[in-house]
């Protein structure tokens, strides 16, 4: 057994999303610099350049990169083996999004009572937190800054069986043709398929965890995900939806069994600013 | 800024701007809040006729610094609110993503334009900006209703008077049937 107090929990996060909100990782950055290489449209490459001269100031004024510095959404890989000592694992947790958002001047960007007051929680808790078991005896931390305008325009879907590939395909490519503009791109697009509904969004927003446009190890899968890149990149949308050849940097996507009356497809969608940090324990 | 109906017959969408001058800026909740206090007959604290409305919510300022981040929202999530707005003479809305048709439609017979700011361009956006002052609903933090004195904000005509849409011309441009 090893023991890991709460404090470091605490800290490990604050920090986590104090820099992911400030400095983008640096494969998102290369993947905007591949975008500007392939883009042709001239307001298109506008606003890449807008984007990366952007990555740079926030560095250089200590600033966040976007204001949306999103909802704090943590993945915990949690060894077997681990015992955490000191506290509530999902109280240390929120303490180390309360305390990172506010010394690192991010926004509090949560409201509760979403059907009715919408009242601002003024510390942007509480964290969106997904815990995993994993064999082991340590902790993974992954810090996602999701911001609104994109998982605003995420969708979940359960096909029929028949749909099939090309089903799959026409749903993503449907979504993204709807919200356009709005998700910011050019987009890094989440895609979970099988499990069930919650399982098949969950295994989507994880997706946006990996590095930019690294394909899933499964060659059927590398290929789908390949194919649905090239149709989303025909609709046009481009950078900002100005117009352009590069709606999307990558798609990701994650699969599971499902039931055999079901085609469970989840989309998550990640604007060009994709703010993540990870740590391990 | 502000800008009169000359400045926005010469724009087309897709003309890249920068924009000068005092503006105020707000979103959802305090855009609400604006809207409510029309209907009750109340006054705002600032001259709606010709003005520009940038639907935004900064992040905290560091001390000695004037804002945050402060780059666009989502305008979409606005287009009920404007209405009311354009109706009294808001003249120019700054933010990014498309507009409803109904809205659309409005701005046309109000004359009035609709820019885009490069989404998640805060820090830049932040340069721009020489003073931020709450003038309405504090206790709304980052929705706050602000007046903000900007220079050289770099913007691109989406909608202009004569009823184009960047969105949809770019889009035709370069889709690959």
């Amino acid at each position: 057994m090893r023991s890991i107090q709460c404090r470091t929990i605490t800290v490990t996060v604050a920090s986590l999303f104090e820099q992911a909100c400030i400095c983008l990782p640096a494969d998102v950055t290369s993947s905007l610099r591949r975008a500007r290489k392939s883009e042709k449209s001239p307001l298109g490459l506008y606003a890449l350049d807008t984007i990366l001269t952007n990555v740079k100031a926030a560095r250089e004024d200590n600033v966040p990169i976007c204001q949306d510095t999103g909802t704090a959404v943590v993945f915990l890989e949690l060894g077997q083996e681990v015992h955490i000592m000191g506290g509530d694992l999902n109280e240390c947790i929120n303490e180390g999004v309360r305390s990172g958002f506010r010394n690192g001047y991010l926004r509090q960007s949560i409201v509760s009572q979403p059907f009715s007051k919408r009242e601002n929680t003024c510390d942007n808790t509480p964290a969106v937190i997904h815990l995993e078991m994993v064999p082991g005896d340590r902790l993974r931390i992954s810090a996602l800054a999701k911001g609104g305008g994109a998982e605003n325009c995420s969708r979940l879907t359960v096909l029929p069986p028949s749909a099939g590939y090309r089903g799959i395909i026409d749903y993503v490519v449907s979504i993204i043709s709807e919200c356009g503009a709005n998700a910011c791109p050019p987009l890094i697009i989440g895609i979970g398929i099988g499990g069930t509904a919650e399982k098949t969004m969950l295994m989507a927003k994880r997706s946006l965890l990996r590095k930019t446009g690294v394909h899933n190890t499964d060659p059927e899968t590398a290929v789908l995900e390949r194919e649905v890149l090239a149709e989303v990149n025909k609709l046009g949308i481009g950078p900002m939806g100005y117009g352009g050849r590069v709606t999307a940097m990558a798609v990701h996507i994650e699969t599971f069994p499902c039931h055999i009356a079901s085609l469970p497809v989840a989309v998550n969608i990640q604007c060009w600013c994709s703010r993540h940090n990870e740590a391990t324990i | 800024m502000p800008l009169s109906d000359a400045m926005v017959s010469g724009l087309r969408s897709g003309n890249m701007v920068l924009i000068s001058g005092r503006i105020i800026s707000a979103r959802d909740a305090s855009l609400k809040r604006i809207v409510t206090a029309l209907k009750r007959g109340e006054e705002l604290p600032f001259r709606l006729k010709g003005q520009t409305l940038y639907y935004m919510g900064p992040t905290p300022a560091r001390a000695g610094k004037v804002i945050g981040s402060a780059g666009p929202t989502t305008s979409g999530r606005m287009d009920a609110y404007t209405e009311t707005l354009l109706d009294l003479g808001l003249k120019c809305t700054i933010g990014k993503g498309k507009r409803s048709p109904q809205l659309r439609e409005k701005m046309l017979r109000c004359k009035s334009v609709y820019f885009a700011v490069v989404g998640g361009t805060g820090a830049l956006v932040s340069r721009c900006i020489s003073s931020a002052d709450i003038i309405a609903c504090p206790d709304l933090g980052a929705e706050a209703i602000l007046e903000l004195e900007v220079h050289n904000l770099p913007a691109v005509v989406i909608n202009d008077i004569y009823g184009n849409d960047l969105y949809e011309q770019g889009r035709a441009a370069y889709q690959i049937k």
